[in-house]
Formats: C-alpha cells, structure tokens, sequence
C-alpha cells in the first residue's frame, strides 16, 4: 500500500494512482475483526453459522439474533459492525418484498444477491457515504417444484407451453458472499469473519463440490468449523448460532429456520469432542493462520 | 346561521374569505368497487370436535357466465389456518397478497409464534371495516377456520361491512339459506360441536355442497375442502361431488296434466 498517506484514502470513491479504493480496503479491516460466520452448501439444503463473541455476561443466551430470514427462504448473516449488517438485513427484506409486489413470487437466492451487491457497490460511489462494514453471507433454498404466485387462482391450460424445458432441473440452493466492494460470487463454501482462514480451510477439506454433503452432516460440520475457527479468539466466550434451509422434502419444507436445539446441542457436542481430540494438531493449525495473517 | 349546506362546517367566508375547494377535486375521479365483477359463491364450514371443516367449490362466475372453474377458494395462512373466500376473486386476490405479506412480516420481529385463525379473522376483519368506512369496500364475505389460542376449533365470518360473527357452523351468500340449515341440525350449539366426530361433520359438509349444487345457479360440482386440526391442515383442492340423485328425473312429466 505505497499510496498510504499520500492522501488518495481519505474520502470514499477515490481512485489512487494504483486503480484502488482505500476506504473500502479499510471496509474490509473491519470485517476481519468480526466474528466468524460460515455458510455451507449441501446436497439437499443450506447451512448458515455464526460465531457470536459474548461481550458481557448480562447478555442473554440465545437472544440478540445475527442470522435474519429474508422472505421464507433465504437467510443472510455477516462478520463485521453488526449495525450495518442490521441494515443490510433490512434492506434485503425490502427487495424481496418488492420483488414478490412486483412479480408476485418469492425472490431467488442469485437474485437477492445480485440486488444486494448493486446496494453495496452503491455505497462506494459517493463521498458523501461510507462503505459497508461488512461482508455478509446469503443463503437460500428457490423451490423447485412449482410454487403457486400469490394470489394465483386456478392454473393454466394443462396442454402446450407450460415455458419449462424438459430435463432441465429448477430451483435448488443458493450460497452467495458479498464484500464491502459490492462484489459476489457463488460458493460451495463461504466463510468471512476473524477466523475466516481456517475456515476455509476446514471448507476446502469437505469437498463440497461434489454435493454429496448431507445437510445433517453440513450442520455438524459447520458446528465443528465455527468452534475450530475460535480457536484464533480463545481468550473470549461464544455462543454458536446456526441456522438451515432444506429442500421442500427435507426438515424445514424450503423454509429458512433456525436449528432446532436438540440437533444444534448434538452439533455443538460433536464439535466439542473433535476440537479436544485434535488438540494438538489444533495449536500448530492456528499458529499457522497467525503467520499467515 | 347560513342557510346553505354546502357551506356548513366551513370557515365563514366573510371571515376568511372564499373557500378554497381546490383540495376537493383530483385531476381523475375516485375509482371504488361498486359492483363485484368476477365472483365465488357459498363457503360452509363446520366445527367439529378436533377442529374445523371447510369447503367452497371451484368456481368464478363472470355474472351468469361459468367463466373459471378451476378457481381455488380455500387458502391456507401462517400454516395453522384457512381462509374460505366468497364474493369478489379480485379483492380476495388482494387479500391473499396482505395477508401473505402479513404472515412474513409478522415471522421477522416474532420468536415462535405464528399467526392463528383468532389473529387472521381480526386482521381482516378490521381490513373489511378500515375499507367500507372508506366507501371502498372489498366485496367479499370470508369464513376464517382454524384454532384459536388454546388450540381450540375456530370459525368466524367477516364480511365486506366489517361485520363479524361466530357459530358452531356457518355458511357465506346462498350458503346461508341453504346449507346453515342442514348444518344446525348437527351442530345447534357449541356443546354439539364438542362432541360431532370428524366423518359426520365431512358428511354433512358434502352433503351441503350437494344441496347447493342442485339450487344454486352459480355452483358447481368441483370443490375444494379442508379439515384443520391441531395436527394440521389437510386441504384437498380437486374434488368432485358424488351420488347425486336424478335418477326420479325421468318420471316427471309436464306441469299438471300431460301425461307422456
């Protein structure tokens, strides 16, 4: 960063002579001082998890949500300041809601995503604005049988055009990542937050492009991955939030809901139990992030 | 005292000069609903021990004319309870957009807690009066079945003045002439309610939907019915009614006195 101090990151939506805008640089430190979230793509449904750092011991367990559901189907969760994560939860539930006035359906997942990437990037044009603080984690399940609009009554000619093309597949789930630029990609596997290394780390390990990871196994694994990733932070206390959306067949009928305790307890229990068993490997793994980082 | 209306409850123009009525008018005139256009007939519902069942047919009538038959008037809400539209299919349309708007809403600031029928009748309840206050009614009258906060069966009806009642049973437009009578028969109490099994009730919900098929010109022989219990909803949407009795058709003969 040779420009540093030369003035070009004092004000958003400048370009230095090198082509970078700092202040979204600077965006994505504070990002990297929040607690870990993951997401997790399975073969029948999408996994979110979030590492909440425990600030006080007046704070009450299980309150104070970080993961929010958009619509019925999708659920988003970002690492860095939580206010602008609020905002951008608010705002996301303001396109899916405008998208369903207008088209009369729920928003896809890429949609949501490709909404709330222009919002961001928004928000790197202008002096007058700061970047988001954040980078945030979408997370959803598009139905794939057909889902009557709203409103719908009856249905169409049952002969001719129903405008789907035979053998092709609809619908399925979506895992998309935002940055502070406003860019986004689709992932397997998504991680951002302070222990985002080894996150991904431990991600690459699952092979998830295969999509054979069940979505059980996917919450155990990011159960297992949130407590790994704390490793870096041990100093501090945490409570591990997750949630999950399965295919219509699966526990949540395509809705975005929290785990429910009995299976999250059984995650947390198992990731409790590998993070001792490898203990050892454990202590070179994270002194080979702090290197790293 | 001005001995002209149309300045009452107005400043006095010798005071504050003219009145300015500019705010009356909009550059197009109010466009209200005076007459419902594309429409559903009778919804009966019945209360029965476990909980409540509901049926309507699958009909939208453009006037006289069968014009949608394979229109859906049962609608399910927040998964606990459903909601029997008849009248306007424009205005349950709209309905089924608020209230689905509504039930998403409500799931973001609420830990658990899903809407109930008690919840959804008030809502719409207060939509349909909110909205005849405004001379704008929408033009439906709604049987709302489901369980109420003890997980009891509920059943109420709103209409498009904001009227509200409950009973044991209760029927919407030709409904109520036809059918309510069979219905009471069953249920003439709450105390009846209690006790009626769930085949009598789909029984006499069937048979109901018979009678008013034979009379009422805007009926048809495809309906939908659901039953709401506390373990859910079972909603079946492609029914077709069955035994229906003509068969004394053929001996009728004439007015009076023909005689073949």
């Amino acid at each position: 960063m040779t420009s540093i101090g030369t003035g070009y990151d004092l004000t958003n939506s400048v370009f230095s002579p090198d082509g970078r805008n700092f202040q979204v640089e600077y965006a994505v430190k504070a990002v990297e001082n929040g607690g870990t979230s993951i997401g997790i793509k399975c073969k029948d449904g999408v996994v979110l998890a979030v590492e909440k750092i425990i600030t006080s011991k007046l704070l009450k367990p299980g309150a104070n949500n970080r993961i929010a559901t958009v619509d019925r189907h999708i659920g988003t969760v970002s690492s860095g300041l939580i206010p602008d994560g609020r905002h951008f939860e608010q705002r996301a539930r303001e396109e899916a809601s405008s998208w369903r006035q207008i088209y009369k359906s729920p928003i896809s997942t890429a949609d949501l995503a490709n909404r709330m990437g222009q919002y961001l990037q928004l928000y790197t044009l202008y002096s007058s604005v700061r970047p988001f603080g954040i980078t945030a984690i979408i997370a959803g399940w598009d139905s794939e049988s057909e889902i009557p609009v709203d409103s719908e009554v009856g249905s169409g000619p049952e002969i001719g055009s129903g405008g789907k093309a035979e053998g092709k597949t609809y619908g399925g789930p979506g895992l998309f990542m935002i940055e502070p630029s406003g860019s986004y990609w689709g992932y397997y596997g998504a991680a951002t937050g302070k222990g985002r290394q080894t996150a991904k780390a431990e991600l690459e390990k699952l092979d998830l492009a295969s999509g054979t990871l069940s979505l059980l196994d996917g919450v155990n694994e990011a159960a297992k991955i949130i407590y790994l990733a704390h490793a870096d932070n041990k100093d501090k206390e945490f409570e591990l939030e997750m949630t999950w959306i399965s295919s219509l067949n699966g526990p949540t009928k395509g809705r975005h809901e929290h785990v429910p305790k009995d299976i999250l307890d059984e995650a947390e229990r198992l990731a409790k139990g590998a993070l001792d068993g490898e203990d050892d490997d454990d202590d070179s793994k994270s002194e080979d992030v702090k290197m790293e980082g | 005292m001005n001995h002209f209306p149309q300045a009452w409850g107005r400043p006095r123009d010798d005071i504050y000069g003219p009145y300015d009525g500019s705010f009356l008018h909009d550059s197009r005139p109010n466009q209200h609903t005076t007459t419902p256009i594309v429409t559903g007939t009778s919804v009966i519902a019945i209360k029965f021990k476990d909980g409540v069942v509901i049926a309507a047919d699958n009909l939208a009538s453009y006037g006289s004319l069968a014009r949608f038959t394979n229109v859906k008037r049962l609608r399910k809400f927040a998964e606990t309870s459903v909601i029997g539209f008849g009248g306007d299919i424009s205005d349950m349309q709209y309905l089924d957009r608020a209230l689905n708007n509504l039930e998403i809403k409500h799931a973001y600031d609420s830990s658990g807690h899903s809407l109930n029928a008690k919840n959804l009748h008030t809502y719409l309840a207060k939509k349909f009066y909110q909205r005849r206050s405004k001379l704008d009614p929408l033009w439906n009258h709604v049987l709302v079945a489901g369980l109420d906060d003890e997980d009891k069966p509920f059943l109420a009806s709103a209409d498009l003045y904001g009227t509200t009642f409950s009973s044991p049973s209760l029927a919407t437009g030709f409904g109520a002439h036809l059918a309510q009578p069979l219905l009471r028969k069953l249920v003439p109490d709450e105390e009846a309610a209690t006790k009626l099994s769930l085949e009598s009730a789909i029984n006499a919900v069937k048979e109901s939907l018979k009678v008013l098929y034979y009379r009422d010109a805007r009926s048809m022989d495809k309906y939908s019915i659901a039953v709401i219990t506390k373990d859910g909803i079972e909603l079946k949407e492609n029914e077709k009614l069955e035994n229906q009795s003509w068969a004394f058709a053929e001996k009728i003969r004439g007015y009076g006195t023909q005689v073949n």
